[in-house]
């Protein structure tokens, strides 16, 4: 029974007809995936005459689209504004969800429990329920059309906290004690100790949170209302409404606020989705 | 000169004073000085306002008072909300199985595929990367009628007939779907790749051994073990399609939400209840329910993580 169900595999190692089937309709099914990207970088290639052409590859390829429009100095301003605010919520949360996880995770005190109870269990409030107040609050400190507008209500998260919390559990108290009988004070404990022991979760959160911050819609679209403050997201869709039907301006456009994520990946491609998968498991 | 050496004196002698575990009960609340300040006034206070707002008439120009649950009974004879809630549970029902079902396909096959595999992998994940309010003008694009639409130039060159996607009530809703549900397919499928990994190898050898033919191994080893990673991408996408709004915002900004409310999700009614008509009161009301709906979901997920 076992040399009869093992022999065929070593007979005909890998090359079945039904893997390369799968195979191919994997592939298949994947290029169909990149298709509408495909399509969306190719246009912002052709001039306002070669839109029709729908033909992927273009044929007299140019870059005048992009020249035109990074050279009206909106989307350069667009571009600035979505780095600056993803660079800086992605660096607190990385600082402060993992020093709240580790407090969490390595500490004996009272009110432990409490407090991660707490943080938890804002979990459960949908940030829409949230936007109302904060815009409140916004209007009222004079935060409306600021950096700081936009980025405070993502300074923290619960889910980076929770995360980091899991990781710093794993990571041995030997080791932490060993520091405490060298004379090291917490705070260099936690930065030099115990954070390069869980660099794998903090990737993942700093990914997961840049990319939340680069793509974000709602919240920059309330909170802002002069064209310099949008962010890269809001600042297309209004440059989209205005340009009506020029398809090939509104793609180079799409394209412009897409491809530095994707780059990112090509480059990044192995610890982006181990951190996807990570975070997918223990978050 | 004195004065600054005797309190250096005064506070190293009770820092020495303190035992090992009282300088650790210092240093933990130090910690989380910062981000407990931050919790409070970012999190909780706009928490308990939102539930307050949603008992008040506030308006942009009208300081709020009281009005009772008169936003709520509103709500309930509101016809448009009763469509955007029909709505809303429609990209809920469509989407996350349909999501779900496509995602888990793609990782089983793609779990055994070696060749090429990481490269398969991104293209597939890559469409979760972009940024839904860009990709909603790429899908809005490709749903115009000939010469310009892609999708109608493919059907005529088949002779299937020209479809108006999104100037039909009824096709409009799952035209804007497909967007969302194409840009999340990518993480499902890493979540369960990595899910599918976990499931350790003896399982299945020891069910070959047996003699089990595949779709037995599929449901007796493969899916039962799975159920975490099942719960986890049913809950997390369900609260994804409940939430959604910068595709739908996006493919029509001419009519939000239309045609006629056909699209209309309950967090576009939101915005447009608060910062088109500026009734923050009864926005604050939608709010809530926003809330109740998550609400239920997450207790039904921990319900089933527990059963397991």
């Amino acid at each position: 029974m076992k040399a009869a169900a093992s022999s065929p595999s070593l007979a005909m190692p890998n090359i079945r007809p039904g893997r390369i089937l799968a195979w191919t309709l994997l592939f298949i099914g994947g290029v169909i995936m990149v298709t509408p990207l495909l399509f969306m970088i190719s246009t912002s290639l052709k001039d306002a005459s070669q839109v029709y052409d729908l033909r992927v590859i273009p044929e007299a390829p140019t870059l005048d689209n992009y020249i035109e429009i990074l050279g009206d100095g909106r989307f350069t301003r667009w571009l600035i504004n979505s780095a600056i605010i993803a660079v800086i919520v992605t660096l607190s949360n990385v600082f402060f969800d993992s020093l709240v996880g580790y407090t969490l995770a390595k500490f004996r005190f009272r009110g432990r429990y409490i407090v991660f109870i707490a943080i938890l269990s804002t979990l459960m409030i949908p940030t829409e329920m949230l936007v109302l107040p904060w815009y409140l609050m916004a209007s009222q400190f004079g935060w409306i059309d600021s950096y700081w507008g936009i980025m405070f209500p993502g300074m923290m998260t619960a889910f980076g906290t929770f995360l980091m919390k899991q990781f710093f559990e794993g990571v041995p108290d030997d080791f932490l004690e060993a520091a405490r009988i060298d004379g090291l004070n917490e705070f260099t404990i936690w930065w030099k100790i115990a954070m390069p022991l869980v660099t794998p979760a903090l990737s993942a959160l700093a990914i997961f949170t840049f990319l939340g911050n680069w793509t974000a819609f709602f919240w920059p679209l309330i909170v802002t209302t002069s064209a310099e403050l949008y962010t890269l997201p809001v600042g297309l869709s209004s440059f989209a409404v205005e340009q009506s039907i020029q398809w090939e301006k509104i793609m180079t456009g799409a394209s412009i606020a897409t491809l530095p994520t994707l780059i990112i990946f090509l480059f990044l491609q192995r610890y982006i989705v181990r951190g996807v998968m990570l975070a997918g498991l223990k978050g | 000169m004195s004065a600054v050496a005797y309190r250096e004196a005064a506070g190293g002698g009770l820092w020495s004073r303190m035992s090992l575990g009282q300088k650790q009960v210092l240093w933990a609340w130090s910690f989380l000085a910062v981000p407990l300040v931050f919790y409070v006034v970012i999190r909780f206070w706009p928490t308990f306002q939102a539930f307050y707002l949603s008992v008040t008439d506030w308006t942009i120009t009208k300081p709020a008072s009281f009005v009772g649950l008169e936003n709520y009974g509103r709500l309930i004879e509101d016809s448009l909300f009763w469509q955007v809630f029909r709505n809303t549970f429609l990209y809920l029902i469509l989407g996350t199985p349909i999501s779900l079902l496509i995602s888990f396909v793609v990782a089983y096959y793609l779990d055994r595929v070696r060749f090429m595999h990481s490269f398969i992998r991104a293209l597939y994940f890559l469409p979760f990367l972009t940024t839904a309010a860009a990709m909603a003008w790429v899908w809005r694009w490709f749903y115009q009628p000939v010469p310009i639409g892609v999708i109608n130039d493919l059907l005529s060159s088949f002779g299937i007939p020209q479809q108006p996607f999104l100037r039909s009530t009824s096709q409009a809703l799952p035209a804007v779907l497909a967007p969302a549900v194409w840009a999340g397919l990518g993480f499902q499928i890493i979540i369960f790749l990595a899910g599918l990994r976990a499931i350790p190898v003896t399982y299945y050898e020891a069910a070959r051994i047996d003699g089990l033919p595949e779709g037995a191994i599929l449901r007796k080893i493969t899916l039962p073990l799975l159920k975490p990673t099942l719960v986890f991408l049913v809950v997390f996408s369900s609260i994804g399609f409940l939430r959604i709004f910068d595709q739908v915002y996006n493919i029509n900004t001419n009519d939000p939400g239309g045609p006629l409310n056909s699209t209309k999700p309950l967090v576009l009614m939101i915005y447009q209840t608060a910062f088109s008509s500026y009734e923050m009161g009864y926005a604050a009301a939608q709010t809530v329910v926003l809330f109740l709906i998550l609400l239920v979901i997450s207790l039904v997920q921990l319900r089933l993580m527990r059963d397991r």
